[in-house]
This record gives structure tokens, C-alpha cells and sequence, in this order.
């Protein structure tokens, strides 16, 4: 697939703000940026409110997720433009999310929210109406999702990479540096886990590098091409930009998004962890 | 333990400082605060750690970690400013930059 397929930029979103038959959605991590400001006809997604079950910690299930998108008028046929705030990291979640859920035609605008305020385009408070839709979700796709028991036995056998920032991954932080600390109960990385920051496959203005500055980036810190790959965070959403990256982006086949991620992972009794800089060896 | 405002930066009432190393301050553009801009955490050796937009007032803050940190600065038709700081667990470094 081409990033052509994959990924449009400002000037695009731009031409296409009024086509019939193509949806913007913002996710933000920061969950009232769209209420100040938003894309001319974007819908709202809430990443945890809309995405997530209110009880148990999982997604909605197919069912919800195809009555959501139902509720806010988006039809199996659209197109899907996603962006967000915070580099895209919540967008690219839900792009991921939306490809679990196999909607067909889902597209990534680079570089977000801070791209189009850094252009200094338009935003709008008004919210654009949209009549109900009848949204009907595919089973979801696990070939892109990973579980726990799945990491753990990918120790020394599959690429696992992790994209927090190198504080994180050592273990001196347990959680992003715009939030408070608070996370998994333990700090540290999963054995063998390579440290490939989600933010070395972006730049400053929260666009992607090119394809020869990822395939090189990834190459240099060891990812072994023909393996397949299972790539996590803190909660699953930086790691769903870099699965973006080689799945979409550099078309790597088996990459998986591990969505429990360091919060889960961390709080495990019993399983392997590493701290400090170095990936680890696999228990033998 | 919270602490009250601090003078000229954003209050830190409900954040308990004594267990983090805060990183706040303003960003301005000719005297006047500048919302919507960008801010990036870089760690020591420049690799990107958080990233915030100011808010309102121009402001912003991190939770960080103990050490030296470089706050790089974008906003809407300016160059980006890099502005180097020092966090220490319990304490607040309040920064203000101009762009």
C-alpha cells in the first residue's frame, strides 16, 4: 500500500472539507480541544468515553462500535479522515481501531491538529449535524491486535518494540512527561524490546518522515524485517502510530499493536521485566 | 502537599509538587502570550519526551524528571526557540519563553 492510500496532508483536507461521501473525525488525547476548535464538519470522537468499555478494560464490541458510528452518521461506505492532537497519537489509535472493525476506506491526515493550526487554517466551533446512519461492523481483525500471553512469548522470539520515550523505557518515568506519574505498578520494558520512540518517525511539526528515513530508522535499531512484530506503549496509543508506520506506511505484514501496554504489562505478576537502557536478554 | 500559585506562573493547587519535578511557564510573542503554541520536552541527549499547546493565558506544564530538559517552542510563523531548563523533583521551574 502507498502512503498515498494511507495518508493525505493539510492541502487535501482542505480541498475535500465539503466532499459528500468523506468524514473527518478528530480523537485528541486532550478530550476538549474539539469543543474550542475543529476542522470544518468533523465529527467528535471520545478515545475512552466512545472507544472504550465503561466497566471492563476492553473496546466496545463490534455490535457498539457499529451502533456509535451509527449515532454519528458515519456510513460503511465513507471515507474516513482521521486527526487529532498530540502528533495524532489518539487519531492513528483509532485509525488502528477502525481497521480492527474493517471499515474499508480510513485515511490518517499528517500531522494532525498541529499541522493545520501551525498552517494557520481554519477552525470552527460550530458542530456540522449529521443524519443516522445504519453502520454495520466486521468482526474484529486480531491479526493487528496483541495480548498479553502473546508478548510475553514473543520475548526473544518476535520483534517487540517499545516506543516510549528512553526515560520511560529504562524505567526513571512511568508515564509521558505532560501527565502525572501515575501508571503501572512497575517501571521498566519488556526483555529484548528495542526502544524505537514513536517521535523518531515523526517530525517537529508532527508530520512522518519519509519512507527511506523509517525503513533506516527501524533497520538501525535492529528490527529484523522478516519477524514479525509486536509494537506497545503505556495504554496502546503511541504504539498504534508506529504500527501506522510499519504497517501502513513501510507495508511490514505482521505487525500487531499491543493496546494493554506498559499498564498492563507492568502490573504482571511474575512476568520478565527489564529496566535500565539496554533491551535485555530473553530468560533462558 | 500542595503549594499555592507561584508569582508571575500558574498555580499548582491540587498537584502534589513535593512528589514532582514541575516544568512550567509561559510562552509570549512580543509581551503578548501566545495560545495554541507548541511545546516540546526533549531529555538530555534532545530525544522528544511530551509535548503540550498553551493554553489561554500562553501557559503550559510538564511532569517531569530530575535533570537538565530543552523545551523547543513552535507556533504559527516563527522560527521554533529551543530554551534549555532544570527540573528538580519537588521543586517548579517556571520558564518564560518568547517567540
Amino acid at each position: 500500500m502507498s502512503r498515498s492510500a494511507v495518508l493525505v496532508d493539510t492541502d487535501w483536507v482542505e480541498r475535500h472539507l465539503h466532499d459528500p461521501g468523506v468524514v473527518l473525525i478528530e480523537v485528541d488525547e486532550e478530550t476538549s480541544a474539539y469543543d474550542k476548535g475543529h476542522l470544518k464538519g468533523a465529527v467528535k470522537l471520545h478515545w475512552k468515553d466512545d472507544l472504550q468499555d465503561p466497566v471492563r478494560r476492553d473496546f466496545v464490541d463490534q455490535h457498539q462500535f457499529g451502533e456509535l458510528l451509527s449515532s454519528r452518521g458515519i456510513g460503511n461506505d465513507d471515507t474516513v479522515v482521521l486527526y487529532g492532537g498530540n502528533n495524532n497519537w489518539f487519531a492513528a489509535y483509532a485509525y488502528w481501531y477502525f481497521k480492527l472493525y474493517g471499515h474499508a476506506s480510513v485515511l490518517l491526515l499528517d500531522g494532525g491538529r498541529k499541522k493545520w493550526e501551525l498552517d494557520s487554517r481554519e477552525l470552527t466551533d460550530e458542530v456540522t449535524p449529521r443524519q443516522p446512519t445504519s453502520y454495520t461492523a466486521q468482526s474484529p481483525d486480531l491479526s493487528i491486535r496483541a495480548f498479553r500471553d502473546e508478548v510475553i512469548g514473543a520475548i526473544g522470539v518476535k520483534n517487540l518494540i517499545d516506543v516510549r520515550s528512553p526515560d520511560e523505557y529504562a524505567g526513571r518515568l512511568l508515564a509521558p512527561a505532560h501527565l502525572p506519574q501515575e501508571s503501572a505498578q512497575r517501571g521498566g520494558h519488556v526483555p529484548t524490546a528495542a526502544n524505537v520512540p514513536w517521535s523518531k518517525a515523526a517530525n517537529d511539526d508532527g508530520t512522518f518522515k519519509t519512507d527511506s528515513e523509517l525503513s533506516a530508522l527501524y533497520v538501525s535499531a535492529g528490527l529484523d524485517l522478516d519477524r514479525d512484530t509486536i509494537a506497545y506503549c503505556r495504554i496502546g496509543e503511541r504504539s498504534a502510530h508506529t504500527w501506522f508506520v510499519l504497517h501502513e506506511l513501510l507495508d511490514q505484514p505482521n505487525v500487531k499493536n499491543y493496546d494493554g501496554s506498559w499498564t498492563e504489562y507492568g502490573s504482571l505478576v511474575g512476568v520478565p521485566v527489564t529496566v535500565g537502557d539496554e533491551p535485555g536478554e530473553a530468560a533462558r | 502537599m500542595s503549594c499555592g500559585a507561584v508569582v508571575g506562573g500558574q498555580t499548582t493547587d491540587g498537584v502534589d509538587v513535593s512528589a514532582q519535578a514541575v516544568i512550567q511557564g509561559v510562552v509570549e510573542h512580543a509581551g503578548a502570550p501566545v495560545r495554541g503554541a507548541y511545546v516540546r520536552l526533549l531529555d538530555r541527549t534532545g530525544e522528544f519526551t511530551a509535548e503540550v499547546p498553551t493554553g489561554e493565558a500562553g501557559e503550559f506544564r510538564f511532569f517531569a524528571g530530575s535533570g537538565d530538559w530543552t523545551l523547543r517552542t513552535l507556533a504559527p510563523r516563527v522560527a521554533p526557540v529551543d530554551a534549555r531548563v532544570t527540573a528538580a523533583l519537588g521543586n517548579v521551574a517556571e520558564v518564560r519563553i518568547s517567540v
